[in-house]
């Protein structure tokens, strides 16, 4: 196992999740697909963390998990929100901001 | 006293800021008096310097001081040595003009007094009068051409204000010129003199370094390697100016339109003093001229052309005003004539006299309008003697002064210039000469008589209410009147007292000579003429003189002449009474291709500038509407654009390392 | 050994490749969910293969246990469906998307080729991943983080429960 193949799985990952973001209506799909990209990132921290024997870059993913957590709590929360507005999780229907 | 030349400019302006503050609220005699006190005393300290400079030996006879610096530019390290003072200087040029001026000044300020009763607005009368003196004394005693430029536009201004005067009211019927459209034709025609006038100045200091006429005349006399195109050019740029100022051909159509200010201006300004600022610049660069037999000869022919031309639309002319109006430019047409054939003193000597007579001759008119309430056509006047003795009396003197009757003033100066003119071996110019005045006789006659004798042909209204002019006025006519007999006598020719056993006792000629420089580079000494030849030359004038006059007696002698010779002569009558038709040609040659211009310039500022401006707008609008449309306000369509600049930072930031 | 261990991160990379494509495409968001819940323990998986235990067990138990919960409750409550309706993000959307992706993976995967030449997995140290090692730089070296995080947490959740109340 070299850590180039877990750095391509890292990218794989990191795309699947970034297209994810682009092609998906439902907003809340949408915050699952982020959680992949950060899964994905987290991924290569650690492998990075790993090729040269620190513990640094295991710190780094702890904090980005955390982050994830509190981004993912607001980012549900602003669903509700606009769910309650909307009637749906479907991000084309805030179009308010047109010019 | 001559230390305190610099005062004498001084004294007008002190009138002028007196007057111009308080004048409003006080009375016409007290704005008059302190108008007429100041000239007076500038009189006074100008006749203590002149004294004083005759006491001073001839050789030396000229003194200069130097105020301040004006323009230091030597200093500035601008690679040049040019420094120009507020410098004022005197000699026997400037002394003579300097006399005239503030006397002749005076006289015709204390006539305003009186003529400006019924005005409104007096006031400012006083406050223009007093400025023109002021820039016309800065004028004549500046020792600098730049001072002298200074005040040769300082009087264009006022005469602009003071012909204008009448703002509001209409001038010409023919024409349709208002007051205000002639005092702005004289200053922008000025303007144009002025124009050739500045170049001429700048090709004077690239040349010569300085402005100062002394050092000129220094610098003129050393004969340096200066070519004769180049002073060639200069004489004629200034002459240029001068013709402005002065009135010649092509530059004289603001003059006959000058009538249309108050005749007190018209006397001061168009007769006596500002119109021959341009003689006298000419005599003041007499160095110059005198080493440019080519710029003098052209002098001499405008000059003698203009008093020919002029003098024929004096013939025809109508309204009192015009005909003088005519006859100075005639005659100042006589003065560059003797000028370009070298003859600058005489050219100096009849603009002396010329002041006498002409301010006479407009004072006169003057007390004739305003006894006849306003009335200035010469076809409706006629026996006005009986009304108006003393008016008539000086108005006759000054006639026989300007015609050239022997013993008067006109008589000396005039036959001076014819003498130089002949002797100057361009018998050309004599002859134009001799015609112009032969014509000057024959309209001056015509219109005294139009005018005083005869029958009266006006309406009954006027004629009952008709009278002769305060004494306010009549005083300086008598006192003008009695100028213009003696003041020839100054320059009585050798040849005249010669026949009554005196010597030389041709005082103009010897106190001015040493102030002006005649062709050939030197000074002018008391040259030798041929007696007889000269005694033939005055003969003849005299003669023609006589001609004149008689002719226009036959002519006008009978009531109804007038019109008769006017139809008689159809054809001829017509193109002098338009003028020749001069002002229309530079309407359609000058001025429309000109307004054309402007037309032109004010599309291109509206399309062209404003264009680029507004374009500069539109352009702001356009983006802006084209990049709203990347806000559709789908938060999608946002994540592609986040998605899409990541990308950019991760090409830069790969191709790093 | 080595064999063991690449079989394991060839069954790994499957498991989470499959289950990422499952979140993309899948109509229903429930198993999109659940997906994701699997793709989260195959992470975990690669942690354990890193020799990183403890973030491994953080991982399934902070992301599989507390984050999914919370994404299925949210689910539940708003009873979501599958989608429908229109696009009303136009085609540009649809083009752009694919081709962003694809520049994406072309930018990392260069990265990737060009980056790590001569890498190598070294003989790990005995105490790589435990909890010492880790909390000992946590609780030194980081901190200002640590407290700055709990903080970021504090907030998190109070901004949570003012966006989703009803009335405020």
């Amino acid at each position: 196992m070299e850590p180039q193949w877990l750095l391509v799985v890292s990218a794989l990952l990191f795309t699947i999740g970034a297209f994810g973001v682009l092609w998906n209506r439902g907003a809340i799909t949408i915050l699952m697909c982020v959680e992949i990209m950060l899964n994905a990132s987290n991924l290569a921290f650690i492998t990075f963390a790993r090729q040269f024997d620190q513990a640094e870059g295991q710190i780094y993913a702890f904090f980005i998990m955390t982050l994830a957590a509190a981004e993912a709590t607001i980012g549900l929360a602003i669903v509700i929100a606009l769910f309650r507005l909307r009637e749906s999780t479907d991000v084309d229907e805030l179009n308010l901001m047109k010019w | 006293m001559l230390k305190l030349i610099w005062l004498i400019p001084l004294l007008p302006v002190a009138g002028v800021l007196f007057n111009g503050v308080f004048g409003r609220k006080l009375s016409l005699k007290t704005v008059g008096t302190i108008a007429c006190l100041t000239v007076l005393i500038a009189f006074g300290l100008s006749l203590g310097a002149v004294l004083e400079l005759a006491e001073l030996p001839e050789g030396v006879r000229q003194f200069e001081t130097d105020v301040a610096t004006w323009l230091p530019l030597g200093e500035l390290g601008m690679g040049s040595n040019l420094t120009i003072p507020w410098g004022f200087g005197l000699d026997p040029l400037s002394s003579v003009l300097l006399l005239v001026v503030t006397g002749v000044g005076f006289l015709i300020h204390v006539y305003s007094v009186g003529y400006m009763k019924h005005e409104r607005d007096y006031a400012r009368f006083f406050i223009y009068l007093n400025l023109f003196m002021a820039m016309m004394l800065l004028l004549v005693l500046g020792n600098n051409l730049l001072v002298m430029f200074v005040g040769w536009e300082g009087v264009g201004l006022c005469s602009y204000l003071l012909i204008g005067f009448y703002y509001d009211q209409p001038f010409d019927k023919r024409t349709g010129l208002s007051c205000a459209d002639a005092g702005r034709k004289a200053f922008i025609v000025n303007r144009i003199g002025d124009f050739a006038f500045l170049i001429g100045m700048l090709y004077l200091v690239i040349e010569f370094g300085t402005l100062k006429f002394s050092e000129l005349n220094t610098a003129l006399a050393a004969h340096g390697g200066t070519p004769g195109w180049l002073l060639t050019g200069i004489g004629l740029l200034l002459f240029f100016g001068a013709c402005g100022k002065s009135a010649q051909i092509p530059l004289y159509v603001w003059l006959p339109d000058a009538m249309a200010g108050p005749t007190p201006v018209s006397a001061l300004i168009h007769a006596a003093t500002m119109v021959t600022a341009g003689v006298y610049m000419v005599c003041r660069m007499s160095a110059l001229y005198s080493a440019t037999p080519e710029a003098m000869a052209i002098i001499a022919a405008v000059g003698a052309a203009t008093a020919l031309f002029a003098a024929s639309m004096g013939v025809t002319a109508t309204d009192i005003k015009k005909v003088l109006a005519y006859s100075t430019v005639s005659q100042l047409g006589f003065m560059f004539a003797a000028a370009g054939v070298g003859a600058y003193g005489a050219a100096i000597f009849h603009l002396m006299t010329h002041a006498f007579f002409k301010a006479l001759l407009f004072l006169g008119a003057g007390s004739v309008i305003h006894g006849l309430h306003g009335q200035q056509d010469i076809r409706k006047m006629g026996g006005l003697r009986v009304k108006m003795p003393r008016t008539f009396i000086t108005f006759f003197v000054a006639m026989l002064a300007i015609v050239g009757i022997p013993g008067l003033a006109g008589f000396f100066s005039k036959d001076e210039i014819l003498a130089g003119a002949w002797n100057s071996g361009n018998k050309v110019i004599w002859v134009v000469l001799s015609v112009a005045a032969l014509l000057t006789a024959f309209y001056m006659m015509r219109l005294t008589w139009l005018v005083f004798f005869g029958k009266y042909r006006g309406d009954d209204a006027t004629w009952s209410k008709a009278h002769e002019s305060p004494a306010l006025m009549t005083v300086p006519l008598i006192a003008l009147a009695v100028l213009s007999i003696v003041g020839g006598w100054v320059g009585i020719p050798v040849v005249m007292s010669g026949w009554v056993g005196f010597g030389d006792i041709n005082k103009m000629h010897h106190w001015l000579a040493p102030a002006i420089t005649e062709p050939g580079g030197s000074h002018a000494a008391a040259t030798v003429h041929d007696a007889g030849m000269e005694t033939m030359l005055i003969v003849v004038a005299t003669v023609v003189a006589a001609l004149g006059i008689g002719l226009a007696w036959m002519f006008y002698r009978k009531d109804g002449a007038a019109a008769v010779w006017a139809k008689r002569f159809g054809p001829v009558h017509n193109l002098l009474r338009n003028s020749y038709w001069v002002d229309e040609f530079y309407e359609l040659v000058v001025l429309r291709p000109f307004y054309a211009g402007c037309r032109f310039f004010t599309a291109v500022d509206r399309w062209v500038i404003d264009g680029l401006v507004n374009a500069t707008g539109a352009t702001a609008e356009i983006s802006g509407q084209v990049i709203k449309l990347f806000q559709t306000g789908l938060v999608r369509n946002y994540a592609l654009m986040f998605m899409f600049g990541v990308l950019v930072i991760l090409y830069y930031v790969i191709r790093a390392v | 050994m080595v064999v063991l261990e690449t079989i394991g991160f060839i069954v790994l990379t499957t498991l989470a490749l499959t289950s990422a494509i499952v979140v993309v495409f899948h109509r229903t968001p429930i198993i999109s969910a659940l997906a994701l819940a699997f793709n989260l323990v195959a992470i975990a998986g690669f942690y354990l293969l890193l020799n990183a235990q403890f973030l491994a067990l953080l991982q399934v138990i902070v992301y599989a246990g507390a984050i999914m919960v919370l994404i299925l409750f949210v689910i539940m409550l708003l009873s979501i469906s599958s989608e429908s309706g229109l696009h009303k993000s136009g085609a540009i959307q649809r083009v752009m998307a694919p081709l962003l992706a694809l520049g994406c993976a072309a930018a990392m995967g260069f990265a990737v080729y060009r980056g790590s030449e001569g890498a190598r997995f070294v003989v790990s140290s005995t105490d790589f991943g435990t909890v010492r090692n880790i909390g000992t730089d946590l609780f030194t070296t980081f901190f200002y983080a640590f407290e700055a995080i709990s903080l970021l947490l504090v907030v998190a959740m109070i901004g949570a429960v003012l966006l989703a109340k009803r009335r405020l």
